[in-house]
């Protein structure tokens, strides 16, 4: 395996582009939390506005509920849940110009198509590892929706924060190429 | 415990803390597995994967801080012997144990008051999902178990006609790996039920989850077709992290019992690599 990719938040829209299925990333900078229910209100927003709340566009979302932060940290344990229930909005999303995801496992063939159409990357994080990757977070904010506790929108800032490229902008998908037994 | 009377009190206390280190402990024979795994590893993203399972488990328990963000539901099952009584509303201590251990352990709340009509959080992720059985003699062991929602919705319940017989129950099992694996945070621990009814299966392969791992199957036959499910999982080549690799799952736990001449109900219930479960005998604990 190579050296991991390291790259910078926001992302430069072409250097994401580039990126491949199976290659290791170290992200740095910012990136919002958001899940189920998070995802049905940013849904509801841009409907009504025909744009992303909360400055959105060009941004990268991470799939994750923290837990309470311990005294003088950020946060307490982080890490991605999983993505395909993200999956009915996703899409939409990135039409309106989110520029990344993380999360855990597959994605539908509507996510794949709009990492391809936007030119988006859908990056995997392990699973299980919640007390290390938080160790990669900096800084936490509440931006809104803090009524659904875990669930509330959240900017956090990432350091050397490790992801997986598992949508590409050309359509590749990481875990479906492993099923079908291809070397990556 | 005197006269064969278990408090409440103690029941709650217990559940305290088995929560308290569930949420910040990896079970020692998940950590054996998986420290097991790495050896056997040869492809650097399940080495990598595995590696930082490994380190994650160390800053758990150093730092305090919980394994993984989703500290689960509150899965408990209170068995208690037919000598011993246990007066009081013991279930509801032990949701009131489970809302103070959330809070001060600042565990994640993730608990709504309605799947259905009200999705508001509980706040202190109370009520626990909790049972009791009755066995024979004067023991009580208290089973608890932060369960991920992410394995517990890459599980199901199949209700396979008789005809199906072992092949059904390999192709259920198989297919929900496939298809649900790398939703589940693997290596998994694959908790299988056959047999009972259609509510009851369901409870026999999450029951599963909590043996340990390496340690004797029910019968020379379950271990048999354990090891060949086992196999036939790691063979799919999904890995840790579903990235690739030799170790989808670390142990599949099999479970069976009586059912209706009709019926071959199957359940299985993934278990994430963070296995979160503490077992308790009641007599012999020291608070």
């Amino acid at each position: 395996m190579s050296e991991p990719i390291r790259m910078t938040l926001p992302a430069n829209r072409e250097k994401l582009a580039e990126l491949r299925i199976g290659q290791e990333v170290r992200l740095t900078g910012a990136v919002f939390t958001s899940r189920d229910a998070g995802h049905e209100r940013m849904l509801a927003a841009l409907r009504e506005t025909g744009e992303l709340p909360f400055g959105l566009a060009g941004e990268t979302i991470f799939y994750a509920g923290p837990t309470p932060p311990a005294a003088g940290r950020p946060l307490g344990s982080v890490g991605p849940t999983t993505a395909s229930r993200m999956d009915f909005a996703t899409p939409e999303l990135m039409d309106a110009g989110l520029a990344a995801c993380i999360g855990k496992g597959k994605r539908s063939q509507a996510v794949i198509d709009a990492c391809v159409r936007n030119r988006c990357v859908y990056f995997a994080a392990v699973g299980g590892i919640a007390a290390l990757l938080a160790k990669h977070v900096t800084e936490s904010e509440t931006v809104a929706w803090d009524d659904l506790g875990t669930e509330a929108l959240r900017r956090i800032e990432l350091i050397d924060f490790p992801v997986f490229v598992a949508v590409d902008s050309q359509g590749g998908d990481l875990y479906r190429a492993i099923e079908s037994g291809e070397q990556l | 415990m005197e006269n064969n009377t278990l408090t409440a009190k103690r029941v709650a206390d217990a559940a305290y803390d088995a929560i308290r280190a569930a949420a910040v402990g990896l079970r020692e024979d998940v950590l054996c597995g998986l420290a097991a795994a790495r050896k056997i590893e040869e492809q650097p993203r399940a080495q990598s994967v595995l590696d930082c399972l490994l380190e994650n488990a160390q800053i758990a328990r150093e730092d305090g801080v919980p394994l993984c963000q989703d500290t689960g539901t509150c899965w408990v099952r209170l068995e208690v012997g037919e000598e011993l009584s246990i007066p009081g509303d013991v279930l509801s201590q032990v949701d009131d144990a489970v809302a103070r251990a959330y809070t001060d352990g600042r565990l994640r709340m993730s608990v709504v008051h309605d799947a259905l009509f009200d999705r508001a959080n509980t706040g202190d992720n109370t009520p626990a999902f909790a049972e009791i059985a009755t066995r024979p003699g004067h023991g009580a062991t208290l089973h608890v178990l932060l369960k991920g929602g992410g394995s517990d919705n890459a599980s199901r319940v199949v209700m396979l006609a008789p005809g199906a017989g072992i092949e059904g129950v390999r192709n259920v099992v198989l297919d929900c790996v496939r298809e649900k694996a790398a939703n589940a945070c693997p290596p998994l621990i694959v908790g299988v039920g056959v047999g009972a009814t259609f509510d009851k299966v369901a409870g026999l392969a999450k029951h599963a989850l909590l043996r340990e791992i390496g340690s004797p199957a029910a019968s020379p036959k379950h271990a048999a077709f354990e090891r060949e499910l086992l196999e036939a999982i790691n063979a799919t080549g999904i890995g840790p992290g579903a990235l690739g690799g030799k170790t989808t799952a670390l142990a599949v736990h099999l479970e069976t019992a009586p059912c209706h001449i009709a019926a071959l109900p199957v359940a299985v219930n993934m278990g994430c690599s963070a296995m979160r479960s503490v077992s308790i005998d009641l007599v012999s604990w020291e608070d």
